[in-house]
């Protein structure tokens, strides 16, 4: 294949991917809301998983998003230094997303600040929003797609803490949060949390977080430890689906770290709604590419 | 809990039977109004295109699609509600201003909307939070489109719906508020929970 050949089917293939991420769960989420619903009996909350499972059925059926908001599209991206396209990455990128919008048809949901108007197609300033990872010595790029709705992003916070506030201050800002903001965000939620020395690191990491499959652990002991009591603490206060009630709160905690400075512990705080849409897609050098998240789906 | 199906125009008389935790149907008219047409129908006093007395509004911002060869029409591809709590600011008087009689949305809503629904009649029910398409199967037709200029989701869409539910009453006409209730319960059971996790994280050296 010419390198047009290979620009172009490069963008068909991330188009009809960021459409197919807004109509199917990846499978850890469906797991997960399966497990999470054979465990409810109360009236509502029986309605409410019913709902959301008759829903998935007929978003697949009528090969339709299952949820209107489709996001502001964020690409997570890790690419070798050899990927043919790291050059052409973000205006192929660009050009998937404005197809994506037609093809899906997807929400239009980029908003141009200050000017205030709705640039129609997905695109706008800094939009899609691309996270560069660079692999040195490797010539593949794994993409991951996150549709960021409105509903699951309202609880997102990051603040600095005082070291003496310690990792309580981090519990406290997490639990107080999710019982105020949380509740409407569309529970069971997936809850990142990102521990660092500066907002930003902080924020983003909560956001990386996110992007763990679920079940997955955190690499140091403590921190898996900790994910595991939060997520134990949040089951307990029974928020329910829709925060109507009901035996859980969560699909899950993840924690990301990065060494902090010694006068600041930074908690950003980023969370995922039930119908949490991640998806991750890997290619090699000739553009053939396998789906990670939604295992043996061909486009 | 009882379940019910409601009709537009909606009686007052109907509304008054209904507490937190019912589950109701709709069926008539239902309008999208979010942040936009709340702000300019209260902040900047514009006069709304469409009349919303005795009808339902929902909290949502659709995916819609322009119908082949009928320029103008359209049908509804995917539309769940939105967070209704960013409309808390304006509610109360959006309620007074058009007499609408039902709100659907997702989450709960403050005092001020409680408020409105007890003095003006009208209750605010939610419709499961992500579940679009399931709505969308409920629309019968969108009758029309105004103020697009705001973009897609912030425009109001008329819809005729039939039985356009499982909608939960979360705020009835006498002010009770199914989520703030929801709230206290999870903020009482919140302190001892944190308290206990914060037992194992004294990391610091």
């Amino acid at each position: 294949m010419n390198a047009k050949g290979q620009r172009e089917n490069f963008i068909d293939i991330m188009a009809g991917f960021t459409v197919y991420t807004g109509k199917y769960l990846p499978d850890d989420v469906h797991a997960k809301l399966k497990e999470l619903r054979e465990k409810e009996d109360s009236a509502l909350a029986t309605i409410v998983y019913d709902a959301m499972f008759e829903d998935l059925r007929l978003a697949h059926e009528l090969e339709r998003p299952l949820c209107q908001d489709t996001g502001v599209i964020q690409y997570f991206i890790q690419v070798g230094t050899g990927f043919p396209l790291i050059d052409q990455m973000e205006e192929c990128l660009v050009e998937a997303v404005k197809k994506a919008t037609v093809l899906g048809p997807l929400r239009h949901n980029a908003v141009e600040v200050f000017d205030e108007k709705n640039t129609g197609n997905n695109v706008g300033k800094r939009i899609p929003w691309i996270d560069w990872e660079i692999v040195p010595d490797n010539d593949e790029a794994t993409v991951y797609v996150y549709m960021a709705g409105g509903g699951c992003s309202l609880p997102g916070i990051a603040k600095v803490l005082m070291p003496l506030e310690g990792y309580e201050g981090v519990v406290k800002l997490v639990f107080d949060q999710i019982t105020s903001y949380g509740i409407n965000a569309c529970p069971p939620l997936l809850v990142g949390i990102g521990i660092a020395g500066s907002v930003e690191v902080a924020a983003k990491l909560s956001k990386k977080a996110l992007l763990r499959p679920i079940g997955s652990k955190n690499s140091n002991p403590r921190g898996a430890e900790l994910e595991a009591r939060i997520e134990e603490g949040l089951n307990a206060l029974k928020i329910g689906p829709g925060g109507l009630t009901g035996e859980n709160s969560v699909m899950g905690v993840h924690i990301e770290e990065a060494a902090r400075h010694p006068a600041t512990i930074a908690v950003g705080l980023s969370t995922g709604c039930w119908a949490h849409r991640r998806a991750v897609i890997k290619f090699n050098a000739d553009m053939d590419y396998e789906i990670i998240s939604h295992k043996g789906v061909v486009l | 809990m009882k379940t019910k199906i409601l009709t537009t125009p909606i009686q007052d008389e109907e509304l008054e039977l209904l507490t937190v935790g019912d589950i109701i149907y709709l069926t008539g008219y239902l309008i999208t109004s979010r942040d936009d047409v709340h702000q300019r129908l209260i902040k900047q006093h514009k006069q709304l295109p469409v009349d919303l007395a005795g009808k339902a509004i929902f909290h949502a911002g659709p995916i819609m699609q322009e119908i082949e060869g009928q320029p103008g029409k359209y049908r509804v591809i995917s539309i769940g509600p939105t967070t209704s709590m960013r409309m808390e600011k304006y509610e109360k008087e959006f309620i007074r201003q058009t007499g609408l009689k039902l709100i659907v949305g997702k989450g709960g809503m403050g005092q001020n909307t409680a408020a409105g629904c007890r003095e003006y009649k009208a209750v605010h029910a939610v419709f499961p939070g992500g579940c679009a398409v399931l709505a969308a199967n409920c629309v019968e037709e969108v009758e029309q489109v105004e103020w697009l200029d705001l973009g897609m989701p912030e425009a109001m869409w008329v819809m005729r719906v039939k039985e356009f539910g499982p909608l939960i009453v979360s705020i009835d006409t006498k002010g009770n508020n199914l989520f703030e209730n929801n709230k206290k319960a999870f903020n009482l059971k919140k302190d001892a929970v944190v308290e206990e996790i914060c037992r194992y994280v004294d990391y610091l050296e």
